[in-house]
């Protein structure tokens, strides 16, 4: 793998509460190489969005660090530099909530040009333009406009306009689907591609929805309750997926026709719900809903293992680096 | 570029015009607001235009008149004539500048202050400046408006300039309760949580990103307090507190009146009915805005 352009190492993240000790990131180890999109899926509260929020710096991690280009970058946004903030943006899940609903687009759109002190007057009006092209909007139509004067994928364009008009290389994207219409789920999907293409960036995309991530992402993580179960590049993953709830993730992906339904792993029938992050269970935390649960399973917790190259397992079914094909 | 810099301006100035009839549709839908903003426009333009439309301008003044006194309404004196012969009718007219012109001084030197206190308080909830800004606000709440600014204004010479201090000194604490509870909870919202991450300043997060989502609400409650500084005001000047005669404040003219009820309504009722009329208007008026900003508790 080159040199990564962001790399956790035992990103760990706990929220203290009055009934216990929320360990919403737990340990948690990955790289990403540039270019590459990672797709960390998740259940709700499995710390998908904890971990996208320390990357970008709405938290600093309780413990463990993150690296950018090789730079701790473990802070705040508030302790972060003015060219890390640059850098690395977001778009959130919602845009009818990251977008002030009392700006208009053009204003909205020249806050990170103004604060990064990139344009200003008519270059700064151009460059907004520019970037209203390059989602799709006519500018002279959208400028003036307020957000909820258009619709949720328009809005979610301009967020993505917002995040890219910093010129960034990193970008965080928190289920940026989820709060939209499926119609324009596909449509904000290509143009997030074509974008990654065209600017070279990287993302880290958060998402619920394995089968989006099989379209979109070059590598899938899988997060349960806090902790990676699983990572591999997105080929291997669904050809080959190997911890069980990874399998079980699967397999409850809805298919319309036999054909689909055959390419599914065999078994895995999807049970239980989630636990709460406060009361973790001991050994492994999903022993409570595995199917091929052994006697192992609820004492100890399995270690990290390797077991192809680049294909990160952590299950006590594969206890050692061995060979499988 | 020309050309599309022009069609972007047409663009702006379009939405702009279509922004503001959606929002008059929305304020004419209940008709009192729209009677209520007539009446205002009525009393602010007669108030401007007093000193040439009112009969006797002269008595706005120190004036004495005693073979005109006491005179009950007629064709030549509208609201009557006062116990040393001026006109009520035209001191009433002067009566509502000084009265429009206190509201709007006293909200413009309270209003600001608040604010920015509340602003600044409900973004850095948790912290230090937090608590100082809102303890000091809770003790000027505790004590009631009135009483306190009774307190301060006998304490100062009664005048015009510290009438409107100790108004205004009243004044500030509700906003920035006000703004501090509104701007407690914005501050969580995603577009403040992107401002910060994109790393912009905290005076734009302040001033461009939390206050255009306060605007509604303050200027909603700014339309119900003008009628609540007119009354104020002319409770202080009733008791002898605020503008001191002979300039024609409605209320030390209500005061005047009251010693010679019931023989000499006409000096009472007519200033007295002015000062229910304008604040009848402001909270008409503020009624409307609370229904185009969807504000709910103000």
């Amino acid at each position: 793998m080159t040199e990564p352009i962001l790399e956790a190492r035992g990103l760990t993240k706990f929220f203290p509460t009055k009934r216990g000790t929320v360990r919403a990131v737990d340990q948690i180890d990955f790289a990403m190489a540039p270019g590459d999109t990672l797709g960390l899926v998740g259940e709700s509260g499995s710390g998908k969005t904890t971990t996208a929020q320390c990357v970008v710096g709405i938290y600093a991690p309780t413990q463990g660090d993150i690296l950018f280009q090789g730079r701790s970058i473990g802070a705040t946004a508030a302790k972060r530099s003015r060219d890390l903030k640059r850098e690395i943006r977001i778009v959130f899940q919602d845009p009818g909530s990251s977008l002030n609903p009392k700006r208009t687009i053009k204003q909205i759109l020249a806050t990170p040009l103004a604060v990064h002190r990139m344009a200003s007057g008519r270059e700064q009006l151009a460059r907004i333009s520019a970037l209203l092209e390059r989602v799709e909007l006519p500018p002279t139509e959208y400028l003036y406009k307020h957000p909820q004067s258009i619709g949720g994928g328009e809005k979610q364009m301009v967020a993505i306009a917002r995040a890219l008009a910093t010129d960034p290389s990193f970008v965080v994207l928190d289920e940026p689907t989820s709060a939209l219409d499926v119609s324009v789920q596909a449509k904000i999907i290509n143009l997030l591609l074509g974008l990654q293409k065209e600017m070279g960036l990287t993302y880290l995309f958060i998402t619920h929805d394995m089968s989006l991530m099989r379209n979109a992402a070059s590598r899938v993580a899988i997060m349960y309750l806090g902790k990676l179960s699983e990572i591999a590049d997105t080929a291997d993953f669904f050809q080959m997926p190997l911890h069980p709830y990874t399998k079980m993730l699967l397999s409850s992906i809805p298919v319309v026709s036999d054909e689909e339904e055959s390419l599914k792993p065999a078994k895995g029938i999807s049970r239980g719900e989630i636990p709460s992050p406060v009361n973790v269970p001991p050994g492994c935390s999903f022993h409570s809903r595995c199917p091929s649960r052994m006697e192992i399973c609820d004492k100890v917790d399995p270690t990290t293992v390797e077991v192809a190259p680049g294909h990160v397992v952590r299950c006590h079914l594969f206890p050692l680096r061995r060979e499988i094909s | 570029m020309r050309d599309e810099t022009k069609a972007n301006l047409l663009a702006a100035w379009r939405q702009r015009r279509r922004n503001l009839a959606h929002g008059w549709y929305k304020y004419s839908r209940n008709p009192l607001s729209v009677i209520g903003l007539a009446v205002l426009a009525l009393i602010v333009l007669v108030a401007i235009l007093a000193p040439y439309i009112a009969p006797y301008p002269g008595h706005a003044k120190a004036y004495t008149n005693f073979r005109e006194a006491s005179q009950p309404p007629s064709a030549k004196h509208f609201f009557g004539t006062d116990r040393i012969g001026r006109d009520i009718f035209s001191r009433t007219l002067f009566g509502y500048r000084f009265s429009l012109m206190i509201g709007a001084v006293v909200l413009a030197l309270g209003v600001a202050p608040g604010v920015i206190l509340g602003l600044l308080a409900g973004y850095r909830r948790g912290t230090w400046i937090e608590v100082v800004i809102m303890r000091v606000t809770d003790v000027f709440l505790a004590v009631p408006p009135l009483v306190l600014a009774l307190a301060i204004t006998a304490m100062l010479t009664p005048n015009l300039l510290n009438q409107m201090m100790a108004i205004a000194l009243v004044w500030w604490p509700w906003y920035s309760r006000l703004v501090f509870s509104l701007a407690s909870s914005l501050r969580n919202e995603y577009f403040v949580k992107e401002a910060e991450l994109t790393g912009a300043s905290q005076f734009h997060i302040l001033f461009r990103e939390i206050l255009p989502n306060c605007f509604a609400p303050i200027m909603t409650k700014m339309t119900l307090d003008m009628g609540l500084v007119i009354l104020i005001e002319s409770t202080l000047s009733f008791v002898g507190l605020g503008i001191q005669p002979p300039k024609p404040a409605l209320g030390t003219m209500v005061a005047e009146g009251a010693k010679r009820l019931p023989a000499e309504w006409w000096s009472t009722i007519f200033p007295a009915l002015a000062i229910v009329i304008v604040i009848l208007a402001f909270n008409l008026i503020g009624d409307g805005l609370r229904d185009v900003f969807a504000v709910e508790d103000v």
